[in-house]
């Protein structure tokens, strides 16, 4: 890097942001320039700033998983698996083994989409935009992957406190590995088409530097912090779910600058798309959702229990599914006493259809109701798409959390920003800014 | 002087259309790239029952999306005309209009056929035939740079201000570069008039090669598609633009004043394809095609009428400067953006003294040769 220069006095201050095109999401990074070099940055957050965390605190546990979704909504399915781990944890519950591959695929999955999206935007910001349409190409093909499994594209909420909400559809494997070859191809390309560039090379190499040390001080984990040497990934440190079950490898770079970061992520997806075929190939049957009694009940019932409180049971319990999705296949109010009605969330064509069930989930959704987790406090990470992602939960065994606070992996990054744009051309923000992949919607909460 | 205001007519028509044609080209050929459709929305359709017939042929232009063109200039023409209120008025009223006029004015020295026999009288096909006309477009196309500069000054934004900071910088390092890379060829063909440059190029080489620029001139080549696409300002040299990184030159500009600059920049494209074409490969020439019909090596003979031949030669040169639109327009859509440092480097680092270079061997050899 060019040494800082400051012979002139001069400077001029450019307001880059909130409403500029490479901003994704919205920021404002106000530059201090000499001519086309950065002297100094001033990051501004919190232009998307929704109050998530105030919002759990008014809400049931599970009224808190749609929330999820709109955190970081490139890859909602990680958001939502990482929340139902924490409260999980807060019961002491361990989902079902099916679950726990379901969650590993949709988690790879939406990993995928999350780096596409990445790298696809920072190459259009770079004026490669057919490169940007290959990605979307491929991330389209996999949403539509993922809408059919949870039937959303974005919005999804696909798990639930002690599994999720559906099965798998039928002919899931085949369609899932059809798609990963389709995903390979348009990865070869793009990796045709930029990563031997040249001129995509120097807009890269050696820009946006941080070093290990300064990484690890700032806290930054996932790719930002692989792309420096150190090769700490949640999944293998901490593994949960059945992560350890699976062989694949943890990218990591060298030099801490964006090309690195480039190719750290295009290597993740290649491992995610191992993952997910090794889960595919490894999947047990059995329930995708837990059960009080150890009885096989339906997936809709264990929501129900648990929306009761009776979770400490829950652990290993097997329990059967329902192909369609939660409950509409199954006669109302089976097994729960006619006492506890009050506490359970009734099905949707019920909630319609009938003055009753209207008015038992009018009661469940009202203060006062709804599952009630033992007191006590809970971290559980998961590796985000963009690094650490941290559910820190707090219960007072009440139905609503005392506390739901969220380590948004990109807001660290936010933070060593300034320090890494430094010493660059004005141009380099551009990069380095699509490096970082900053999500609004998880760095402001 | 009526055959030259008919013919720059006939330039300026044919050359304002294919630049609107080429919003449309820039659509459909980056939607075929993109595994796209492409914009196909603007569609006209007659109300009336007896408009049927003509409904019918407009269908397909419709589908292709031909009507876009004429859309965006409704657009154009209808928006707010915003002018910043701390800019200057009079300049940023200016900017487009200079941008725009220099950029067409290189048109009137390329000869874009041989000459034509109307009753006995000879028709040079070239607006303006000068002996100085090499030195007339780089001048012209220096002047057109003034347009982006005071666009970038005048409108009081730093955004517009970068850009034309960065216009003005890349534009001196390209047009040097332009200037030594053609040189070559004024070498080669001894004369600074792009007509005889043409004619220069009917010559053959061993009696059988075709004499094109391209075959005498090969790094020429090479070194003037990388000056002469900085000279579009499109990427991968959009640097004065650079729309995720500064918007560009043209932050403050709505309306048609916008569409101008954008104009320009086809107009312009246009521009390097006419010279790429006519400096390197060949202009009007057919191979083996002279005034009175083909002469081909193998001794073969076709006879040809006068207008039978300049239609040919029209039909040839208009096909070699589409290819290189083409061409243009592929790499557009192809290639990442340089960074403004880089692009410095390349330019007076790189391609100039690899232009100079080419300069004095070409020199040399012409020495040698006698």
């Amino acid at each position: 890097m060019p040494e800082l220069k400051k012979t002139r006095k001069e400077s001029m201050l450019l307001n880059i942001g909130p409403t500029h095109p490479a901003m994704h999401g919205i920021v404002r990074i106000i530059a201090e320039l000499d001519g086309e070099e950065v002297v100094d940055t001033d990051v501004e957050i919190g232009y998307l700033h929704r109050a998530f965390e105030k919002h759990a605190e008014q809400d049931g546990y599970l009224q808190v998983i749609p929330y999820t979704d709109r955190l970081n909504y490139v890859s909602p399915l990680i958001n939502n698996t990482g929340y139902c781990l924490a409260v999980e944890k807060l019961f002491g519950l361990e989902t079902t083994e099916r679950a726990k591959y379901i969650r590993v695929i949709m988690n790879e999955l939406s990993r995928v989409t999350d780096h596409l999206t990445c790298v696809g935007a920072s190459a259009m910001e770079l004026g490669a935009f057919t490169v940007f349409l290959y990605m979307i190409k491929a991330r389209e093909m996999i949403y539509q992957l993922i809408e059919e499994v949870t039937g959303a594209r974005l919005t999804i909420s696909y798990t639930r406190i002690g599994g999720v909400k559906a099965d798998l559809p039928p002919d899931f494997a085949s369609k899932c590995r059809e798609i990963l070859g389709e995903c390979r191809g348009v990865l070869k390309e793009v990796d045709q088409l930029v990563t031997r560039n040249r001129i995509f090379v120097d807009r890269l190499k050696d820009i946006g530097v941080i070093s290990q040390a300064d990484a690890v001080a700032y806290g930054i984990t996932g790719p930002f912090l692989r792309s420096t040497g150190i090769d700490y990934d949640v999944r293998r440190a901490a593994p949960y779910l059945v992560y350890d079950h699976f062989d694949f490898e943890i990218p990591v770079g060298e030099h801490g600058d964006n090309f690195d970061r480039y190719l750290v992520r295009m290597d993740e997806m290649e491992q995610s798309m191992r993952i997910v075929e090794q889960a595919l190939d490894k999947i047990p049957g059995g329930p995708v959702l837990l059960d009080t009694q150890g009885n096989e009940i339906s997936a809709a019932d264990m929501v129900d229990e648990a929306k009761m409180g009776r979770v400490t049971g829950l652990c290993g319990k097997s329990a059967s599914t329902d192909p369609t999705l939660e409950g509409s296949g199954r006669g109302i109010y089976e097994k729960i006493e006619s006492g506890n009605k009050e506490a359970m969330m009734p099905p949707k064509e019920m909630t319609y259809s009938s003055i009753e069930g209207l008015m038992n989930h009018f009661k469940t959704v009202m203060v006062g109701h709804g599952i009630r987790p033992p007191k006590g406090e809970v971290y559980f990470p998961v590796e985000g798409a963009n690094g650490e992602l941290g559910f820190y939960i707090v219960s007072d065994g009440t139905d609503r959390p005392y506390r739901v606070r969220v380590r948004p992996p990109c807001f660290v990054i936010m933070a060593a920003l300034s320090k890494i744009l430094k010493g660059d051309t004005l141009a380099d923000i551009v990069p380095t800014f699509g490096s970082v992949n900053m999500i609004g919607g998880e760095l402001d909460r | 002087m009526l055959t030259t205001f008919i013919m720059a007519g006939i330039v300026l028509f044919s050359v304002i259309n294919l630049a609107g044609l080429h919003t449309w080209i820039e659509r459909k050929q980056s939607a075929v790239m993109q595994d796209r459709i492409g914009a196909n929305r603007a569609h006209v359709v007659l109300p009336w029952k007896w408009a049927a017939p003509i409904n019918w042929l407009l269908k397909p232009i419709n589908a292709l999306g031909l009507f876009h063109p004429v859309a965006d200039a409704i657009k154009m023409f209808t928006k707010e005309d915003y002018i910043p209120p701390y800019g200057d008025k009079l300049l940023h009223t200016l900017a487009p209009f200079l941008s725009m006029t220099f950029a067409l004015v290189g048109f009137a020295a390329i000869p874009f056929g041989d000459v034509l026999v109307i009753g006995g009288r000879e028709i040079t096909l070239q607006v303006a035939s000068m002996n100085v006309a090499m030195l007339y477009i780089f001048a012209m196309a220096s002047m057109g740079v003034y347009g982006v500069i005071l666009a970038g000054f005048a409108s009081n934004s730093n955004y517009a201000f970068l850009g034309g900071l960065r216009a003005s910088s890349q534009m001196l390092a390209y047009e040097i570069t332009l200037g030594t890379t053609l040189i070559g060829i004024v070498l080669v063909y001894g004369s600074l008039d792009l007509q005889e440059i043409v004619r220069g190029q009917g010559k053959l080489l061993f009696g059988w090669i075709p004499m094109w620029g391209i075959l005498v001139q090969p790094l020429g080549f090479f070194l003037f598609l990388a000056a002469g696409i900085a000279e579009t300002k499109r990427i991968p040299y959009d640097m004065p633009e650079g729309e995720s990184e500064i918007i560009g030159y043209f932050t403050e500009y709505s309306g048609m004043k916008f569409g101008m600059f954008y104009f320009t920049d086809f107009v312009e494209t246009i521009l390097v394809a006419c010279l790429a074409t006519t400096l390197f490969f060949g202009g009007w020439q057919v191979p083996y095609l002279a005034a009175n019909g083909f002469h081909f090596p193998w001794g073969a003979e076709v006879a040809l009428p006068n207008l039978a031949v300049v239609i040919l030669q029209i039909g040839a040169f208009t096909f070699k400067v589409l290819s290189f639109c083409w061409l243009f327009m592929t790499i557009r859509w192809t290639l990442p953006r340089f960074r403004y440092d880089q692009l410095m480097e390349l330019g007076w680092k790189g391609i100039f003294p690899i232009s100079l270079v080419n300069l004095v061997v070409t020199a040399m050899i012409l020495l040698m040769l006698g």
